[in-house]
This record gives structure tokens, sequence and C-alpha cells, in this order.
């Protein structure tokens, strides 16, 4: 079991709101991961679900307790740091198996437990090894076998994959999605990378500047962005944002077309500009183009397209594509 | 080529500061060997005659060595786990985030920077004496008799304020320590269940380890050199009870004037302190390999 529901929490440093109001209901062996802006309280958020600060106001319930006055250790929750915050003198053993030893059990329901979990993340042959003994990727599932041999209600991560390599971070993403499905147990993941977002989450929580801009599974918050934040935040290269009287002509303020939904051609209808820059990576084209009035545009073309700098091309969004936002950078939904 | 070449001229500009290093470190040392076969007493300066090891049997079987080795080693012991097992809770609250911090830390360390003569006197004249002291004071205020420290308990008064003067740099060496532990493992720690008492075991007390050992070494090498404070206040007494074996050496040489004796023990104490160091290094030099 691990239901986790946030009501209204806040959290203020001083006079600093960092966290200003957040309302979430996270279900029972669900994957969620916060993400937004470096600043944008994500971290914090986690930390006050942790216990390892306190909330200025509002509820926390895990499993229908409130658990705000609760410490740390006694919330049923594990977490895994950006820093691993492996201990250093102990062995691998001696790590995965400081929680259980704190909780008290027999030193042979520990081994056991410790053994099953090393089993579990490929660990068993550096079980007596020092952490400073072993790579990047083993040291982080050292850290992941700290938090699951406690069988905890739910995993907190904080964006544990920042410190290895590009090609390491995937191999662990995927890694990571597996072992939560396997074990069925909720989790809350941090990271300010919109991909581990987009690929890992069952749902996304995007947060701006201590709000939850919008909540939903990553399909919903690509296809319906409730407002210009999240459309800017997810989706890769940014969507372009159109204002002024081109945007008026499909009545709003704004209207964003994501880069993979603008149709180049020679000419036609549509926006005209001239290419600034080609990006040519062998699968997608990427073009900057310079459209005059309506300013700077990127499209993206799946497979290769043989276009270069100063070439001219005409872009024209697909219609159902095209988001809307008002004056207050609402979505309005069609 | 090119290498010998650079190599002649590192050595050839290196050769003035060693050979000034080694005329330094031998013409002392070799006197003192020179010294030590010799019967050379101050007072009887026209007959200095060789005499073997004889300054070496008469100094290592004086009644006075034993007692003195003795007083040196419980007085390092004793200073070294004072300071330690002060010096962690010291260090522990300085690292607690408190008003007027820089301050607090500023006056810890002060006794550091006071000059051993000066630190005994001050202890000898306006704390520990009988008659006129703050300790005989506080005594009086709840009826006791004063202690008359350099009487009663001479080597204990010379501990008490060698620790007071290394108390500061113990706890200096551990509050950097303390600084550098990640806060992440103390709060993964916390996410863990251990409470104040097993996080300082499990964590911060490991994580101290190698300071500690740092401690250890560098005190342990002023220690056993300790001469201002038993000078100052018990002159070595009474009897032999506050003499080591620098101020049994200092005795020898500018007490008794007997040059010979005490060059032969002066190579007996670096012969200890080598002993010292050896075991020192195999019990707590692990802690500094990374």
């Amino acid at each position: 079991m691990g239901q986790i529901t946030l009501q209204n929490v806040q959290k203020a440093f001083g006079p600093v709101h960092i966290i200003k109001g957040a309302n979430l209901e996270i279900a029972d062996g669900s994957f969620v991961v916060f993400v937004g802006p470096s600043g944008c309280g994500k971290t914090t958020l986690l930390r006050l679900i942790a216990g390892l600060e306190d909330v200025t106001d509002g509820k926390i319930f895990i499993d229908g307790k409130n658990v705000v006055a609760v410490p740390p250790a006694k919330r049923g929750l594990s977490m895994v740091f950006q820093s691993y915050a492996l201990y250093p003198h102990m062995s691998v053993r001696g790590n995965i198996g400081f929680g259980l030893k704190m909780a008290g059990l027999p030193r042979a329901e520990i081994s056991r437990r410790v053994e099953a979990a090393a089993a579990t993340l490929n660990l068993t042959p550096y079980l007596d090894r020092k952490p400073r003994e072993l790579s990047g990727g083993q040291r982080q599932r050292v850290a992941i076998g700290r938090a699951i041999v406690r069988e905890p209600k739910a995993f907190l991560f904080d964006e544990p994959l920042s410190n290895l390599d590009a090609a390491l971070r995937v191999q662990m993403r995927i890694e990571v999605t597996r072992l939560q499905k396997q074990l069925g147990t909720t989790a809350i993941y941090v990271t300010h990378d919109q991909v581990e977002a987009m690929t890992m989450a069952d749902k996304i929580v995007v947060l701006n500047a201590g709000r939850v801009e919008q909540y939903g599974t990553p399909l919903e918050l690509y296809e319906r962005p409730a407002n210009l934040f999240v459309a800017g935040f997810i989706g890769s290269p940014k969507m372009n944002f159109i204002s002024g009287e081109n945007a008026a002509k499909y009545g709003a303020a704004t209207v964003g077309v994501r880069p993979e939904h603008l149709r180049i051609s020679r000419e036609g209808e549509g926006w005209p500009g001239t290419i600034t820059v080609a990006e040519h990576l062998g699968s997608d084209t990427f073009l900057y183009v310079d459209a005059g009035p309506i300013g700077t545009l990127t499209a993206r073309y799946v497979g290769e397209l043989s276009l270069a700098a100063g070439d001219r091309v005409v872009l024209s969004p697909e219609p159902a594509r095209i988001h809307r936002f008002d004056k207050d950078g609402n979505s309005l939904w069609t | 080529m090119a290498t010998r070449q650079t190599q002649l001229l590192a050595r050839t500009l290196l050769t003035p500061a060693v050979a000034l290093l080694f005329v330094w470190m031998i013409v002392p040392l070799a006197l003192t060997i020179y010294f030590s076969t010799l019967h050379y007493n101050l007072l009887e300066p026209e007959t200095q005659q060789f005499v073997g090891l004889e300054n070496f049997r008469y100094f290592l079987t004086d009644p006075a060595f034993l007692a003195s080795l003795q007083n040196t080693l419980v007085l390092v012991g004793s200073v070294l786990g004072l300071t330690v097992a002060l010096g962690i809770p010291l260090a522990l609250l300085l690292d607690q985030p408190v008003v007027g911090r820089t301050i607090v830390r500023l006056m810890v360390i002060a006794p550091f920077f006071v000059m051993p003569t000066v630190s005994a006197l001050v202890w000898k004249n306006l704390l520990m004496h009988p008659v006129s002291g703050l300790f005989a004071w506080i005594a009086k205020l709840f009826g006791l008799a004063p202690i008359d420290w350099f009487n009663d308990a001479p080597l204990f008064a010379i501990i008490l304020i060698v620790s007071w003067q290394w108390l500061p740099f113990a706890t200096l060496i551990l509050l950097t320590a303390l600084q550098s532990l990640d806060e992440e493992q103390k709060e993964a720690a916390e996410m863990d269940g251990a409470g104040p008492l097993s996080s300082f075991i499990y964590i911060t007390l490991p994580h101290l380890a190698r300071p500690i050992t740092v401690v250890i070494l560098i005190e342990t090498i002023f220690l056993l050199t300790v001469f201002a404070e038993i000078f100052v206040t018990t002159g070595g007494g009474p009897g032999l009870q506050t003499t080591n074996i620098a101020f049994l050496i200092y005795s020898q040489a500018l007490i008794q004037y007997d040059v010979g004796s005490a060059s032969a023990g002066g190579l007996v104490a670096v012969v200890i302190a080598n002993i010292v160091a050896f075991f020192l290094v195999r019990m707590v030099g692990r802690n500094l390999e990374a």
C-alpha cells in the first residue's frame, strides 16, 4: 500500500514561499514524476513528503493517515539521494542493511533480505566491497538497494540519475522503471529532465515557482497542456509560440505549434521565412526559420531533408494540432 | 640526454639546501653522540675522558629514568584521551548553528595561542593556587578544603594544564572534519531510522576516525617534549612526581651539569620517541590510508 495525498501543502523559508499550496492524489503503485525548472520547488516538495523538511501549512496523508507530525523514519518511505549518500565506511552489505539494523531486525533476517535485494540488483558479487570501490552505476544500485530492502510504502527519488553519464542514464532509467513495475511500489521521482519524466512516469506533476501547473499522464501533458508554461516545458525542441495579429486569426492571445506539427514546403499557404540554421541528425532534421514578423520558428522533420541555411521555406501548421491560449496563458480547449 | 641534464641541474641546484639541512641535523646529532661517550661535567671541565657506554648505563639504571618514563607516558596518554574525549562533544556543539558562532569559536581556539609558560603561570597563580586561586575560592564556597594541586596531585595538575592548551587544537581539527560530513548522509541515516545517538555512532564517529588519528599523531609529537609547563609550576617535583624525560635530561645537563649523561639521555629519548611513533603508526596509522 502506498497512497499519498497532499492537501494544500505549503512551505516557506522565512518570507520566501517555496511551495504555494500543492494538492495531489498519488495512487497506490503508480510512478509519479515531479518535473520543473531549477528552483521550482520539486525537491522541496519531495523532502516535505519524506519528512526531512516540516510543512508550514497543509496536510500530507499516507494511506489515509496524516503524517505531518511523524518523523521521517516512521513514515515508511525510503529515499534515493542525488549524491547516493552511501555510508563510506560500511560495505555494500552494511549500507543496504543499515535501515533494517536500526529497525532492530534479527541478524539472519537482515542477511536474508539484503541478499535478496542484492540479487535483484545484480550486486551479489560486490556485497563485501566499500562504496569507493564501486563504479557510479553500481553505487546507484546500492542506493536503490538500500531503498527497496526496507519494503517501503513508497520510494522517493531525488534526481538519482543526474550524476551518471548519458549512456548509463538511459540504462538505469529503464532498470528503475522495470524494478518499480516489478515491485509494484508507489514511486515519486524528481527530475529536471523532461525526457526522464516522459519515459518513466505514469503521471507527471509539472511544477513552476512553487505551484503545480498540471498533473496528468505524459501524453495528456503533451497533447493538452493546461497553459503556456506546460506547453513550453514539455516537448523538445520547444513549442513555437505566436502572438499578436497572427494569433488573433485563431481567436486566441497566443497560439502554439510544436515543431513536429509544422509542415515544411517550398511554397504555398502558411508562414514564409528563411532558414537560419539547419541541424541534420540523420533521423531528424531541425530547421530554425526566421519568419519575419512572426519571429523565429523551429520545425522538425522526421528523416533527412536537404535544405540549408539561407533557403526559403513556407511553414504551415497542422490545423488540429494548434494550441490556443488566452491572454492569461491558460489553454482554450476546443 | 635531456633527462640526464635536467637531473644533473636539479641535483646541482638542490645540493646547497640539502647540504645545509644535513649539516643542521648531523652536527648536533654527531656532537651529542660524541658527548654521550665522554665523562664530561661542567663543574670539572678539565677532566674529559672517554668512558664508552658508561653514561648510558648510568642514565638507564638511574631510578629517576623509569619514573620519568612512566610520567611521560601517563602525561601523553592522559592528555590525548582528555583532548579527544572532550574535543568531540565540543566540536559537535560548535558545529550547531548558534548566534555569535564565530566569536565562540575564536574564544575556544584562544588557549592554543597562549604561550606554555604564560598559561602555566596563569593556572599556577590564578586558578590552582591553594590560597588565592579561583579553584580554592570555589571549594571554600562549598565549605570544602582547597586542594593544593601541585603538592597533592602534581601530575594531574600538569595534565589539566596541558590538556587545556591542546583541547582547542583537537576541537578545531574535529570541527573542520564535521563540517565536511555530507549532509545527505545524515539525512539518509535519518530516513533509515537512526536516532541522534545511532547516527553519531554509525555515521559521525567513523567519519571522524581519520581526523582523530591526525590529532593523536600530531599531539604525541609535542606532548613527548612537554617542558615549560613543568619547569614553571612544579620544577619536576615533588620528588620525581612530575619529571618527564625532557625534564630529566634538562636536570642532568643544567642542574647537575653532567653533559655526558644528558647527551646519553637525549639519545635515549630519540629512541623512545621512535618506538612510540612506531606503535602509534601501527595502531592508528591505518586510518590514514585512503
